[in-house]
C-alpha cells in the first residue's frame, strides 16, 4: 500500500465531499453538516464544533480511504467506477445504519424517544437522514459516491 | 342515532399525549383521536372524523351514566368518573410521563397508552371496544391473538399490542377486540396499547407497574409545572394552559405544534376544515413570550432552536409552516373516504397555507429573537447571519402584499398587520444590533423602519373611522390590529390606539368574544368567534391602563374553557359551544399572555433568565 498516496488523495476525496455537502446546506437542500454533528460530540459551542468537526472529519476521511485502499489493494485494481460503487455503499451505510445509531452515542443529539422532558440538543436525523430535508439522502449519497471516485481514479495500485 | 350522538362535542374532549404525540378522550370514555408515532403522522383512532369507520378505544359503563372528569392534580393524567345506577366506576387514561434517566433504566414501547379501570363504589358493567383503522381509517390492521402477550394489530411496519387483564373476544375479520367484564366495588382492571415503528414490539409490563407508572407520571408533571413562576391573577387557569400547550410541544426538536387535531369544524357541517397539527411561524413570538414569562426557558430556548433550524431550508425566506422536523412541504389534500366531523366536510390533511406569502412572520421570529436574548439567551454566529438575512428579505418584500395573519385565499393584499410585522422585525433588529448581538446595516434599516412606519400611518389608519384597518385605504377592521399595541408598534393608550380598540370591539365583538374579521374569504360565512382574539382585546385593556376591566373580560373568558381548562380554536357566541381544532395552543398561549400581561401591569410578574434556569431532569423521583 502507498500510504503517502492514501492519505494525499483521502485528504483530497473528503474535501470534495466536505465541500458539496457544505454547499447544500448554503443552496437551502439540506440542513445537514457532518463536521456540525461530529464536532457537537465534543463542544456545545457551536463556532467552536465546526472548526473541531472539520478536523475530526477530516481524519475519518483518512481512515475510510485506508480502507478504500485495502479494498482496491485487495482486489489488485483501482478505477473510478469501483471507487463509485464503494461510495455508494459507504454512504448508503451511513444513511441507513450510522446516522440513526446517532442519537444513542451523541452526547448531545436527542432521540425521536425524547420527551416530554424537553431539550436544546440537536434534532436526530431520522431514517435516511429526512429530518434534516428531503433531498438529504441524495445529496449525501452524491458526495459520497464523488469521494470514491476520486479515491479510485486518483489512487494507483 | 343523531350526529350529536354520534359526535360528541368537542368541548367534551379532553387531551392526554407524551409530547410526541397526543389522544383524545371523550367524556364517554373513548379515545377517538390517536396520531402514531407523532402528531402529523397519519391517525391509528379517528373516530372523531368518523364515527362510523375512524377507529376508537372505549372504555365505559354498559348502561346509562354521568360522568365527571379532572386531570390528576396538575398533570396531564385524566381521571373520569363514571356514575350509573348500579356503582361508580373510574377510568384513568394516561401516556407516562418518566425523565430520559428513568426511560434509559427500562425498556419502554417507543408509545404507551395506559387505561387503568376501577370500580369504585356499587357494581357496574363495563364495555370495552378496541378498533384501531390506521392510515385515517383507509386500512384495516392484522389482527392476531397471542395469548398471554396479548392482541397484536400489525399493518405495515406499526405494531400495537393491546394487554391487560379483561379477557377479550376478537373479531378477526373486523381486527376489533370487544368485552363486557362484570366489576364491584374494590375492583381493578387495566389495558395497555403499546406501539412500535419498524422494531420488534416492545410489551407494555404489568399492570401494578403500570400504577406506579401513574403515579410517577402524575409526579413528573408536577414537577414540571412547579418551575412555573406565575403566581398572578387566575393562576389555575394559567397553569392548565401551561401544561396543554407543554402537551402540545415536539421535544425531540422543541417544535409547538397548533393544535393536535385536523378538520375539526369551524362551523358544524361547513367546510372550514383545516390541518393544524403543524408548526406556525406566526405563533412564534406569542410562544416564546408565553413560555419565558411562566419561566420556561429551556422550552423556550427549544422553541427557538427548532425555529432557526425549521427555517434553514428555505432562508432567507420563511414559510408559513412547517413540521415538526422542520419540512415545509405540507401539501394540502382531501380524505373523500371520511366523514367529517358531524358531516363537515371535506377532512383535510396538510396545508395550503404552507405556499402563501405571508410578510408577519419575519417580525415573529425577529421578536422571538429578541426576547429570548432579553431573558438571557445567546445566539451563535450563524443564527446571527440567519436573522440578518430575514431583515434583508424584509427590506426587499415589505412593500408586497399578501395573504394576511388569517391566511385569506384569496388575492394577496396590502394588511396593515403585515406592514407592522415588517416593522417589528427591522426594529428588533436594531435593537439586537444595539445591544451587539448582531451586525445590520443601521442607516439602511433605520431608513426602511421610518418609511413602513409612514406608510402604516398614512395609509393604514383611517381618521373618517379613527381607526387603524385591515388593509391599506380600506375601511374594514379585523382582530390583528389589537396586537400593535402588543408589539408596541403603538402605545395602547394613544388616541389612535384607543380609537382602534373601540372600533375592532364595536364591529366585531359579541359579548367578551370577538370575531377575527368580518371581511368576505371567499368560503361560507358562519365562522364563530376567534378565541385568541378576545384574549388580545384583554390585554390590550389591560395595557391602555383599564386592568380592572381586563381582569373582568378575562374572567369572562375563562368561562367558556370545558370542564377540564381546554380551549378550541373558535367558540360559538350564542351557544358557547368550542369550534375548530382542539385544544388549541393559540389560544391558551393567548390566556397566558392576557395574565401575564394583568400581572405585569399589577408589577406582580416575576420573570427568570435563560442562565438560571433550574434543571429540570431529575434521576429520582
Amino acid at each position: 500500500m502507498n500510504l503517502p498516496a492514501a492519505l494525499l488523495w483521502g485528504f483530497a476525496a473528503t474535501t470534495v465531499l466536505t465541500t458539496l455537502m457544505a454547499g447544500s446546506q448554503v443552496m437551502g437542500l439540506s440542513r445537514m453538516s457532518i463536521p456540525f454533528l461530529l464536532g457537537t460530540m465534543v463542544t456545545p459551542d457551536r463556532d467552536r464544533a465546526m472548526l473541531a468537526g472539520i478536523g475530526i472529519h477530516f481524519v475519518n476521511g483518512w481512515i475510510f480511504a485506508l480502507l478504500y485502499v485495502l479494498a482496491f489493494e485487495a482486489l489488485h485494481r483501482a478505477t473510478w467506477w469501483l471507487g463509485a460503487l464503494a461510495g455508494l455503499l459507504h454512504g448508503l451505510f451511513v444513511l441507513v445504519v450510522v446516522l440513526p445509531l446517532l442519537p444513542a452515542v451523541h452526547p448531545r443529539m436527542a432521540s425521536e424517544r425524547q420527551g416530554p422532558t424537553p431539550t436544546r440538543l440537536l434534532q436526530p436525523p431520522g431514517f435516511l437522514a429526512i429530518h434534516y430535508g428531503r433531498r438529504t439522502p441524495i445529496i449525501a449519497l452524491i458526495a459520497h459516491v464523488a469521494y470514491g471516485i476520486l479515491l479510485g481514479a486518483l489512487y494507483v495500485v | 342515532m343523531t350526529p350529536a350522538d354520534r359526535y360528541p362535542p368537542i368541548s367534551s374532549y379532553a387531551i392526554i399525549g407524551n409530547c410526541r404525540t397526543a389522544a383524545l378522550v371523550s367524556d364517554r370514555g373513548s379515545i377517538d383521536w390517536l396520531c402514531l408515532p407523532r402528531f402529523d403522522s397519519p391517525s391509528i383512532f379517528g373516530a372523531l372524523l368518523d364515527a362510523g369507520k375512524g377507529g376508537r378505544f372505549q372504555i365505559c359503563p354498559a348502561g346509562p351514566f354521568r360522568a365527571s372528569r379532572r386531570y390528576v392534580g396538575e398533570s396531564n393524567v385524566l381521571e373520569t368518573t363514571f356514575r350509573t345506577a348500579t356503582g361508580v366506576l373510574r377510568l384513568t387514561d394516561f401516556m407516562p410521563a418518566e425523565s430520559e434517566w428513568e426511560k434509559r433504566r427500562a425498556l419502554r414501547p417507543d408509545h404507551l397508552l395506559v387505561r387503568l379501570v376501577d370500580c369504585l363504589q356499587g357494581a357496574v358493567d363495563v364495555d370495552v371496544c378496541c378498533a384501531p383503522r390506521p392510515e385515517y381509517a383507509a386500512e384495516t390492521p392484522h389482527l392476531a391473538d397471542r395469548g398471554p402477550l396479548g392482541l397484536i394489530y400489525s399493518h405495515g411496519r406499526h405494531v400495537l399490542a393491546l394487554q391487560g387483564d379483561i379477557p377479550l373476544a376478537v373479531d378477526d375479520a373486523a381486527a376489533t377486540a370487544t368485552a363486557r367484564v362484570h366489576l364491584a366495588a374494590g375492583e381493578s382492571r387495566w389495558l395497555s396499547l403499546a406501539y412500535s415503528d419498524g422494531f420488534p414490539a416492545v410489551l407494555a409490563p404489568p399492570g401494578a407497574i403500570l400504577r406506579e407508572l401513574a403515579h410517577r407520571s402524575v409526579d413528573w408533571w408536577e414537577h414540571w409545572i412547579s418551575s412555573c413562576t406565575y403566581d398572578g391573577p387566575f393562576a389555575q387557569a394559567v397553569r392548565r394552559s401551561a401544561l396543554a400547550l407543554k402537551l402540545l410541544t415536539f421535544a425531540p426538536s422543541g417544535a409547538v405544534v397548533a393544535a393536535p387535531t385536523t378538520s375539526l369544524p369551524e362551523r358544524p357541517g361547513g367546510v372550514r376544515n383545516w390541518d393544524y397539527r403543524y408548526c406556525w411561524l406566526r405563533d412564534a413570538s406569542l410562544t416564546v413570550r408565553a413560555l419565558l414569562g411562566l419561566g420556561y426557558t429551556i422550552e423556550a430556548g427549544s422553541f427557538l432552536s427548532w425555529l432557526l433550524h425549521a427555517t434553514r431550508l428555505t432562508w432567507p425566506e420563511l414559510r408559513v409552516l412547517y413540521d415538526v422536523y422542520g419540512g415545509a412541504d405540507l401539501r394540502e389534500r382531501t380524505l373523500p373516504h371520511l366523514d367529517g366531523y358531524a358531516g363537515s366536510r371535506p377532512v383535510r390533511i396538510g396545508n395550503l397555507a404552507q405556499s402563501q406569502l405571508q410578510l408577519d412572520v419575519y417580525g415573529e421570529v425577529a421578536d422571538a429573537a429578541l426576547r429570548f436574548v432579553t431573558h438571557g439567551g445567546k445566539l451563535d454566529r450563524r443564527t446571527c447571519r440567519v436573522l440578518v438575512g430575514l431583515g434583508e428579505t424584509v427590506c426587499a418584500s415589505w412593500r408586497e402584499p399578501d395573504h394576511g395573519v388569517w391566511e385569506i385565499r384569496a388575492v394577496p393584499r396590502h394588511h396593515t398587520f403585515s406592514k407592522v410585522m415588517c416593522w417589528v422585525a427591522l426594529d428588533r433588529l436594531l435593537q439586537l444590533h444595539d445591544r451587539g448581538h448582531v451586525r445590520v446595516p443601521v442607516a439602511r434599516f433605520r431608513r426602511e423602519c421610518e418609511e413602513i412606519r409612514r406608510a402604516i400611518e398614512t395609509r393604514g389608519f383611517s381618521e373618517r373611522l379613527g381607526s387603524y384597518v385591515s388593509t391599506f385605504d380600506g375601511d374594514d377592521v379585523d382582530a390583528s390590529l389589537l396586537q400593535l399595541a402588543n408589539f408596541q408598534y403603538a402605545d395602547a393608550a394613544s388616541p389612535r390606539m384607543r380609537g382602534t380598540y373601540r372600533r375592532v370591539r364595536s364591529a366585531l365583538g359579541d359579548g367578551p368574544l370577538l370575531y377575527r374579521y368580518l371581511a368576505v374569504d371567499g368560503l361560507p360565512p358562519g365562522e364563530g368567534a376567534f378565541g385568541i382574539c378576545a384574549f388580545w382585546a384583554t390585554e390590550c385593556r389591560a395595557r391602555a391602563g383599564d386592568v380592572d376591566g381586563a381582569v373582568a373580560d378575562l374572567e369572562r373568558l375563562l368561562g367558556y374553557a370545558n370542564d377540564v381548562g381546554l380551549f378550541a380554536e373558535e367558540i360559538d357566541p350564542a351557544t358557547g359551544a368550542a369550534l375548530g381544532n382542539f385544544p388549541q395552543a393559540f389560544t391558551h398561549i393567548g390566556l397566558i399572555n392576557a395574565a401575564l400581561t394583568i400581572a405585569r401591569m399589577r408589577g406582580t410578574l416575576r420573570t427568570r433568565h435563560v442562565s438560571a434556569a433550574a434543571p429540570r431532569e431529575r434521576k429520582r423521583v
